[in-house]
């Protein structure tokens, strides 16, 4: 077996673990981190894609109030470039209390949210489609934030400073020697190769599936996976995000996130973070309470509905069960002090938001342990160039008509359509990544991801990276057929109107034309509704 | 923001019904021809998921739409492609200001004013080669593009002094000329009247100006919106007096009929008022002979004539009424071309960047025509016809034209 050193290693390749490796390199740490898909193939992958301005949690809870703010203004500064300055407003629909905008606006004030209630007509004209009836307006500092631009960028910058990404390894067990954790056994799940990494200090960042790191301590950790449901609108219908202006609850924020804009979410606990599958009436409830806010939301193309889970941790174990009452707030759990077992500190709880502060108070607590004193700087240091600026929409529209201009579609033609993403763009991304998996290009490049759902780019971009990384056709359908399955997934529950005509589209495509599920075996990979669902 | 309106909103919201099936592409002419125009499927729903209000834009590859609309008849899903694109460059160009060729372009009246004033004198720049170099390398209006001749006579100034044929007509007409007729082609209006008259009209000619079209395809939707704004109030007194509008040129009764409510997204009882009683004047003949049931005769006429229904009718719906009742005219043989469009869409093919696109799409349509060799091209849209002439060489009247020289003497 072959053997490695790393003084810091950390678990997860979401926003918490990345922050926290780089934080760590950043401190002067050797740093390694593992992830067992691809960047921000867990929660963060999945998540609402607000930056919260901390005015959600003002009256609820100000402590993360105050914490989002203050992260806020800084990542605006640290990943400028996967953060759209949208600016976010709080409103009063006809079916929310009038009175609760004024407990909100001194709360805000309390805590340092800057917030300014401003004549409705100010964002009505802007939002034409936002219910004319809304009667109060309070303008926060909430942001739209990608990411898999984010995580993107915080990878790039890690390895930049000399740590080591490893992506699709997963931590299969701990090596604990003299109540201390010593290393970390591997698995390279592409090539089932196993191997073990000599580490002194272990960084569990794994989200709502830090439990199974902490067992493997030999400790018991209560991570309640808490299933949030979104719905991502195929088209923009805000330019800016929307809160509803009453105590926090299910379905009252609608986020304008690239060509898209995400209402959601849910929350129900469920057993696991690796099953949960989406309700209709969840689907039901979402599209009902878009049409509060948007008169009409329901005639609206829904593209695709999907689940994260909040990773949640409950200190009491086994007390109370519904999960957005348990904290919001992060913690860092001391395995040493809870278990017995040194060299391994686990992150629980926290906000994609906090994903800085998070890894802050981590490395400070790794730092105490490992006997050092080294101050952190992630705060002050841009993870992009300077004078990097905020992503805005028309961006990806303007890159590629300026190069068209001196293209033509001949020499460097659109493989996705629906999200303009060229074959330069493809074939740096396959080169990059190494992967034949298409939903890895798809994480970075935004491929699949509009209104066809992989219809008419998939078999392109496959074919491409067949030819790259020289795949036996076997394998070339077989990812095929898991790119398009994934994509089938998100639009099960929303089988109506353009949605159903697009899905007959593709499956002609797919299955009567390039006779796809021929080629593959259907047996484990379910590409489109089977007769039994259908 | 004066561009986009609650109602535009509509039109750019239908892109969500797009399902990428290529119907739409695969039928434009413009990107049959061309690598410098993705087709309407990408300019029209595709980049509208990208478009933002707010920021800055570098919306160029929309430009190249020509307007003719037939991607928005036969997406099969409802999305008004053409509507959006017209939307989206009058954005851009709000951003970034009208060039002055276009701006040109987009006011026939005024020039027409001074042109005819000066007639013919008025008409020999545009016949000097060195002249034409200039004005392409000035403001981009291509050296070889065809324009017309102004005339001497406006033919408004000719129906003032005409005798009308039918007072007490039993249906009341008013008939929209357009720029076109006015200052370029008094011919066509005096056909016109003279048609409406024989079968028992009351002919008008309400106080009008240009539709506002030009202005509308050039970006300049607010000052579209004036021009349509002015016709509606010039017309709206006739409507109240039964009269119906009736035009002879496809692209201003198509402007009336449908651009000022879908594309400059007026809105109110007015503007439906007028889109409902706006005909094309062979749409009108057609009603009016089934309606009346009756059964005009025509004088022979031996030829072999060539008739091009340009795109925009098609948008109309009302199938090609003109060759229901060229049919009637006995002894004339016609064809009636197979091609999409002609190519220059009004103004879009005089600019320098684009003639050659336009040329390209027209040579389907100039190859039949050379195969059949008829004595006239007859097709119902000035442009068109300018262009035609002078791509071929064949002489191109509008169809109405014709019907007059067949009324029994
Ligand atoms: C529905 C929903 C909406 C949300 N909306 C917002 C919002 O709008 N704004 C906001 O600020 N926050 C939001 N959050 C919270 C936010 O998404 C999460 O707090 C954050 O993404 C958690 O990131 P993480 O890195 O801790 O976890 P994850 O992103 O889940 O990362 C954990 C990673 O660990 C990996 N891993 C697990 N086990 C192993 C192993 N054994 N070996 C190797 N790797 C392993 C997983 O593959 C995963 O990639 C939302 C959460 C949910 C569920
Ligand atoms: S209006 Fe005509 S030219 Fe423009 S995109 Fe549609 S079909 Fe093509
Ligand atoms: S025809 Fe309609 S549905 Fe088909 S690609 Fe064009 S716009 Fe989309």
């Amino acid at each position: 077996m072959r053997k490695q050193f790393t003084e810091v290693l950390v678990i997860g390749g979401g926003a918490t673990g990345l922050s926290a490796a780089r934080d760590a390199v950043m401190r002067g740490f050797k740093t390694l981190l593992l992830e067992k898909g691809d960047l921000a193939h867990g929660t963060s992958g999945r998540y609402h894609g607000l930056l919260h301005s901390g005015g959600r949690y003002v009256v609820s809870d100000p402590h993360s109030a105050r914490d989002c703010i203050a992260e806020n203004r800084i990542l605006r500064k640290i990943i400028p470039s996967a953060i759209e300055n949208t600016d976010g407003w709080f409103v009063t629909t006809p079916e929310d209390d009038p009175a609760y905008a004024d407990t909100f606006l001194a709360a805000c004030k309390a805590q340092g949210v800057p917030a300014e209630e401003l004549n409705v007509d100010v964002l009505l004209n802007k939002e034409r489609l936002l219910n004319q009836r809304i009667s109060r307006t309070i303008r926060v500092p909430d942001a739209a934030c990608d990411s898999f631009d984010a995580t993107h960028i915080l990878a790039h910058d890690i390895k930049a400073r000399g740590a080591k990404v490893l992506l699709r390894h997963e931590v299969i067990g701990l090596e604990i020697r003299r109540q201390k954790v010593c290393g970390v056994n591997v698995r390279n799940l592409l090539t089932d190769e196993e191997f073990l990494i000599e580490t002194s200090m272990v960084l569990n960042c794994s989200g709502a599936w830090a439990g199974n790191i902490a067992a493997m301590a030999g400790g018991f950790l209560k991570v309640t996976p808490g299933k949030g449901t979104m719905i991502a609108m195929n088209t923009r219908l805000v330019n800016t995000v929307v809160n509803r202006c009453k105590l926090p609850h299910d379905g009252d924020i609608l986020v304008p996130v690239g060509t898209v804009s995400v209402i959601g979410t849910t929350d129900i606990p469920v057993e696991s973070p690796d099953q949960y599958p989406i309700e209709d009436w969840e689907v039901e409830f979402l599209l009902n309470e878009g049409e509060a806010l948007i008169p009409g939301f329901k005639k609206f193309r829904a593209l695709r509905a999907w689940a994260g889970v909040r990773p949640l941790y409950d200190p009491t174990a086994g007390g109370k069960t519904e999960s957005r009452d348990l904290t919001r707030s992060h913690a860092v759990i001391d395995h040493q002090a809870r278990d017995g077992v040194g060299g391994l500190l686990t992150m629980v709880g926290g906000k994609f938001t906090t994903m800085r502060l998070m890894a802050q108070d981590l490395v400070d607590e790794a730092c105490k342990q490992l006997r050092t004193k080294r101050p952190c700087t992630t705060a002050e240091t841009p993870a992009e160039a300077p004078g990097t600026k905020h992503y805005y929409l028309a961006q990806r529209l303007n890159r590629w008509e300026q190069s068209h201009a001196q293209h033509t579609a001949l020499t460097d033609p659109i493989i996705c359509e629906c999200e303009l993403v060229p074959e330069s763009k493809v074939r740096a991304g396959i080169e990059a990544s190494q992967s034949k998996i298409l939903n890895d290009l798809r994480r970075d490049t935004r491929l699949g991801m509009g209104p066809c759902q992989g219809g008419f780019c998939a078999y392109r971009a496959n074919g491409i990276a067949c030819g790259m990384l020289a795949q036996t056709p076997e394998d070339a359908h077989t990812t095929l057929a898991q790119f398009l399955q994934e994509r089938w997934k998100g639009q099960r529950n929303l089988l109506w109107d353009h949605n159903l005509r697009q899905l007959e589209l593709d499956q002609n495509i797919y299955r009567n034309l390039l006779g796809l599920d021929h080629t593959v075996d259907t047996a484990d990979i379910e590409l489109y509704p089977t007769e039994k669902t259908a | 923001m004066t561009v986009i309106d609650i109602s535009s909103l509509e039109t750019t919201l239908s892109s969500d019904q797009c399902i990428k099936c290529n119907i739409c592409t695969a039928s434009c002419p413009v990107a049959a021809v061309t690598d410098k125009f993705p087709g309407p499927k990408a300019v029209g729903p595709q980049m509208q998921r990208l478009r933002q209000p707010s920021a800055p834009s570098y919306d160029k590859s929309v430009d190249f739409c020509n307007g003719c609309g037939v991607c928005s008849l036969v997406c099969p899903h409802g999305v008004q492609i053409a509507e959006m694109n017209a939307v989206a460059r009058a954005v851009q160009m709000d951003r970034d200001g009208v060039p002055l060729r276009n701006k040109m372009l987009g006011r026939p009246e005024p020039l027409g004013k001074i042109g005819t004033l000066t007639a013919p004198f008025s008409n020999l720049p545009l016949a000097l080669p060195p002249l034409r170099w200039a004005m392409e390398k000035t403001i981009g209006i291509h050296r070889k593009a065809p324009f017309p001749s102004f005339t001497g006579k406006r033919f408004r100034k000719w129906f003032k002094s005409h005798a009308p044929e039918n007072l007490i007509g039993r249906r009341k007409v008013v008939y929209f000329h357009g720029c076109s007729t006015n200052y370029y082609e008094p011919r066509v209006g005096k056909a016109v009247v003279k048609v409406l008259e024989h079968f028992g009209c009351k002919v008008s000619i309400a106080e009008q100006n240009c539709c506002g079209l030009p202005m509308q395809s050039n970006g300049e939707f607010d000052a579209a919106r004036e021009l349509a704004k002015s016709n509606i109030a010039k017309l709206m007194p006739y409507i109240r007096e039964n009269y119906v509008i009736v035009g002879s040129s496809t692209s201003c009764t198509l402007a009336l009929k449908h651009d000022y409510q879908n594309i400059l997204g007026l809105q109110g009882r007015d503007v439906e008022m007028i889109a409902k009683n706006t005909f094309d004047i062979f749409e009108f003949l057609d009603d009016l002979f089934t309606e009346q049931t009756l059964n005009p005769q025509f004088r022979r006429i031996k030829d072999a004539v060539f008739y091009h229904p340009p795109c925009q009718q098609r948008s109309h719906f009302m199938g090609q009424p003109a060759t229901k009742i060229l049919r009637r005219i006995p002894g004339l043989s016609f064809e009636v071309s197979t091609a999409d469009c002609c190519g220059v869409a009004g103004t879009y093919g005089l600019k320098a960047e684009k003639y050659q696109i336009s040329r390209d799409i027209g040579e389907t349509l100039f190859a039949q025509i050379d195969r059949h060799s008829p004595s006239r091209v007859l097709c119902d849209s000035e442009t068109c016809r300018w262009w035609i002439e002078g791509h071929t060489d064949v002489e191109s009247i509008h169809p109405i034209e014709l019907i007059a020289d067949a009324l029994p003497r």
